[in-house]
């Protein structure tokens, strides 16, 4: 496995002319969208916990998947001093 | 079932991130646009529907390396704003079905069949999903920002008539009240959102209440909802929020998005409940 670095920037840099969902802005691009500083947390509840979740010839099975989940949990907290909730 | 892919074959895998309609102008957008490791974007046809998708090396992208990637957050963050960029952009031209994150198929046939395959979940996912937007409302408890000043535990010339023992206690005893009074309030403005919001929203889901480092620092997150709203109705939906907190101390409400759909892209039997 070479962990192959990551490029270096996001899509971006790419050609212009995305939009807004709205589509009212054409000329605001994917970095406008990127520039919005959305937090990480919130796109991973999303990221990991909803999208369509497709089964069949995956790569990964859904059972690596649901393991890669739960490591990557492990991960967040492992970095963290989480404190056990308050309640 | 898990297909092992060959490294020596090392042609590269089919990442699709997000599901729409075919005779949108989704067919066409996303050529050659940039995705994951740079990669052009495409889209693979298939029983009407449509997949956005882009080839990532083999090597980085089976079971071990995405793995491997979720294990690096740095990896891990560009992969995630990769693909949501992708899904908004997608989502600006039709509706679509957001994927979740590292869906990786062998090559396009097999993405295509998977595509003739799932149709009718599908297209009934998508029309459910059209013309609407999904928003985050997050409820917050920070007894820190609710606390009445409490006396500075006895110090010289304080004034404190007990000693600095009890003082302390004191002390105590008010933090532990701010945070159940906190924590209460927060519970309180969460049960009475689903009513404000009534008629506004067509579907809730519940996340788990963030935590850890990733989480915002202000605060605890005790709760953390997504709401399948019109896309008509974001700004109403914005306005019956407002203000929910209001005279509750040490309780903040934050909204977050307009999003894709992410959190209602599976069947309706399966969500609700944490996740």
């Amino acid at each position: 496995m070479n962990g192959e670095l990551p490029e270096e920037g996001l899509p971006g840099a790419g050609p212009a002319g995305t939009g807004t969902r709205q589509a009212a802005d054409a000329d605001d691009s994917v970095e406008s969208l990127a520039g919005r500083e959305i937090a990480l947390i919130d796109l991973l509840d999303r990221l990991l916990n909803g999208g369509a979740v497709l089964t069949g010839d995956l790569v990964l099975s859904v059972a690596d998947v649901d393991l890669v989940h739960i490591n990557l949990r492990a991960v967040i907290r492992s970095i963290t001093s989480d404190e056990p909730a308050p309640w | 079932m898990t297909v092992n892919v060959d490294p020596a074959a090392g042609q590269g895998l089919s990442y699709v991130y997000a599901v729409g309609r075919t005779g949108t102008p989704l067919d066409t957008a996303p050529d050659g646009r940039p995705g994951l490791e740079d990669g052009p974007l495409r889209t693979v046809a298939g029983g009407g529907l449509v997949a956005v998708v882009s080839t990532v090396p083999s090597a980085s992208y089976d079971s071990a390396g995405i793995a491997s990637r979720m294990a690096d957050l740095d990896a891990l963050e560009v992969l995630a704003r990769t693909h949501h960029s992708v899904v908004e952009f997608a989502s600006a031209h039709a509706t679509v079905l957001p994927m979740r994150l590292a869906t990786v198929y062998v090559d396009d046939a097999r993405v295509r069949s998977m595509l003739e395959e799932r149709e009718p979940e599908f297209g009934a996912l998508l029309a459910r999903l059209e013309g609407h937007v999904e928003m985050g409302v997050k409820v917050y408890a920070d007894p820190r920002s609710a606390a009445t000043p409490a006396p500075a535990g006895g110090g010289p010339g304080s004034g404190q008539p007990s000693s600095p023992g009890r003082a302390y206690l004191q002390q105590r005893r008010a933090q532990r009240q701010n945070h159940r009074d906190a924590y209460r309030a927060a519970g309180a403005v969460a049960a009475g959102i689903p009513a404000r919001v009534e008629g506004l929203a067509e579907a809730r889901v519940s996340h788990r209440p963030q935590q850890g480092e990733l989480a915002r620092a202000a605060g605890e997150n005790i709760a953390n909802e997504a709401y399948l709203v019109r896309a008509s109705q974001e700004e109403e939906f914005r306005r019956a929020l407002h203000g929910v907190a209001d005279g509750f101390p040490g309780v903040e409400v934050e909204v977050t998005g307009p999003w894709a759909p992410y959190s209602f892209a599976t069947p309706p039997e399966s969500e609700g409940g944490t996740r």
